[in-house]
């Protein structure tokens, strides 16, 4: 068996917005084809944190490594070209209004990695039919639900064949009969073996498909481990507070 | 009554001066043409230094645009033609009025795009720039296209203003339609020419404000 290869790794990250330290220090690996879920309660930087891994925000301190390359001291003109190797999906989703499906998958593409038209057209059709809309082409962002949407903001972010995939609690606004087909989805790259980091409150998702998980807490790593461990042997006070919390269903409404 | 008629509505003397109004209406299209071209290009500038994240560029553009959105049209173009010549800049009737209006309304449009912009969820730009697009492709394909769309009513009514202030240029004698109007009223000592150009103005604005009411009603509408 080969060493397995770091597609991710965060190092010491710090954050901090004006006085505001957000994340304390962070430290976290993924291997090549893991799905690592991330959870805690809101506050806890978990946003902040992936949001780091493509620059959005910038880090404070610390440093952040894709396959290798650290990515936190490239210069800003050398941005978009290592944004095409991270994919990154919203909470509000955030297709383009005034495209149809299809443009919204080829945009990037076409503008970003310099495709041709119809090598985009044919690499968003294939990727809006590993997400099951490839009917919905044609249709426009407002006219599809939700969940559907979300699929095909999953489907832009893979056109561009990323080599890690960010997942910024994606089914957090979906209607409750609408996230099962997101996270059918995130299961079917699972299985190809796409690298990922998932903030989510699914626990249900992270116990059945995650290969670790992470518990954020107070801009820290509080703890890590398989599901089994995280989810039938928590070992802090606050991840079992955390835990039954949620258990509770307390979590939403604290994530409102 | 007959004098009423004779005085406001006289045919022969609209007749007659027709062809000098049309001549007029011409000029006005004209300078309505080159000022809105160029307000709306520098009004584009101007919001995008205004939302810059550079201080600098930022506070000279804010500052650009309320100085030009408080100076009355009127004393700008009075200064632009009279004022400038003293210092040895003296520009024909035209483009002074070009210039003048330029300032004055590319303050206006620029207000109007920064709403516009302003109004883009900020996800739309984060999306965007995570799919590797650069700044300024991430502005043209994805911000702008939702900017205006958010903002053309107020486009096309600032439009309508437009055309409505050239006819201040009669003022530095630019032979556009209301400076032709009055001309052909103090030839032939009467007032139909005035009408007859106010009438034009009618045929010229009234569709667009047409069109500005009915998008503004189907907007609220759908919302």
């Amino acid at each position: 068996m080969t060493k397995p290869r770091t597609m991710l790794e965060i190092a010491g990250l710090e954050k901090s917005f004006g006085e505001v330290q957000v994340l304390k220090s962070i430290d976290l690996k993924v291997q090549e084809g893991e799905l690592v879920f991330v959870i805690g309660p809101s506050g806890s930087g978990k946003s902040t944190m992936l949001r780091c891994c493509n620059r959005l925000e910038e880090p404070t301190s610390g440093s952040i490594f894709i396959d290798g390359q650290r990515i936190t001291d490239i210069p800003h003109r050398d941005l978009d070209r290592m944004r095409l190797k991270v994919g990154m999906v919203f909470q509000g989703f955030n297709l383009y209004p005034q495209m149809s499906v299809l443009k919204n998958v080829m945009l990037a593409q076409v503008k970003a990695l310099k495709r041709s038209k119809a090598e985009a057209e044919a690499r968003a059709l294939e990727m809006l039919d590993q997400v099951g809309l490839k009917h919905k082409a044609g249709a426009m962002p407002a006219e599809l639900s939700g969940g559907q949407q979300q699929r095909v903001a999953i489907a832009r972010a893979l056109a561009l064949d990323p080599q890690v995939m960010l997942f910024d609690e994606p089914t957090s606004a979906l209607d409750p009969e609408l996230v099962g087909s997101v996270l059918k989805v995130m299961k079917g790259l699972r299985e190809k073996g796409m690298t990922m980091l998932v903030v989510s409150h699914e626990m249900q998702f992270a116990r059945e498909a995650a290969d670790r998980v992470v518990f954020m807490d107070q801009g820290y790593v509080a703890e890590q481990g398989t599901p089994e461990e995280i989810f039938g042997a928590p070992k802090s006070e606050r991840l079992k507070t955390f835990l039954s919390r949620v258990s509770h269903g307390d979590v939403e409404a604290e994530a409102d | 009554m007959d004098t009423f008629i004779q005085t406001f509505f006289n045919i022969d003397i609209m007749m007659q001066a027709f062809p000098l109004l049309m001549k007029g209406a011409v000029m006005t299209l004209k300078l309505c043409a080159v000022v809105i071209l160029c307000g709306l290009t520098g009004g584009l500038m101007l919001a995008l230094a205004a939302l810059s994240p550079r201080r600098f560029l930022r506070w000279s553009a804010i500052g650009f645009i309320d100085l030009f959105r408080a100076l009355p049209p009127l004393v700008l173009l009075v200064f632009v033609y009279s004022g400038l010549p003293f210092a040895g800049i003296r520009l024909a009737p035209f483009w002074a009025v070009v210039i003048a209006f330029f300032l004055n309304n590319s303050a206006y449009f620029a207000e109007v795009f920064r709403a516009g912009i302003n109004a883009v969820p900020k996800g739309q730009t984060e999306a965007a720039r995570a799919t590797g697009l650069s700044g300024p492709q991430t502005l043209i394909h994805v911000v702008l296209p939702q900017a205006i769309r958010n903002v053309l009513p107020d486009l096309l009514s600032n439009t309508v203003e437009v055309v409505k202030l050239t006819s201040l240029a009669s003022v530095v004698s630019l032979s556009e339609l209301l400076y032709n109007a009055n001309m052909a009223r103090s030839v032939t000592y009467n007032s139909s020419p005035l009408v007859l150009a106010a009438g034009m103005y009618l045929v010229l604005l009234w569709p667009l404000v047409r069109v500005v009411s009915r998008y503004q009603r189907g907007l609220s509408s759908s919302h």
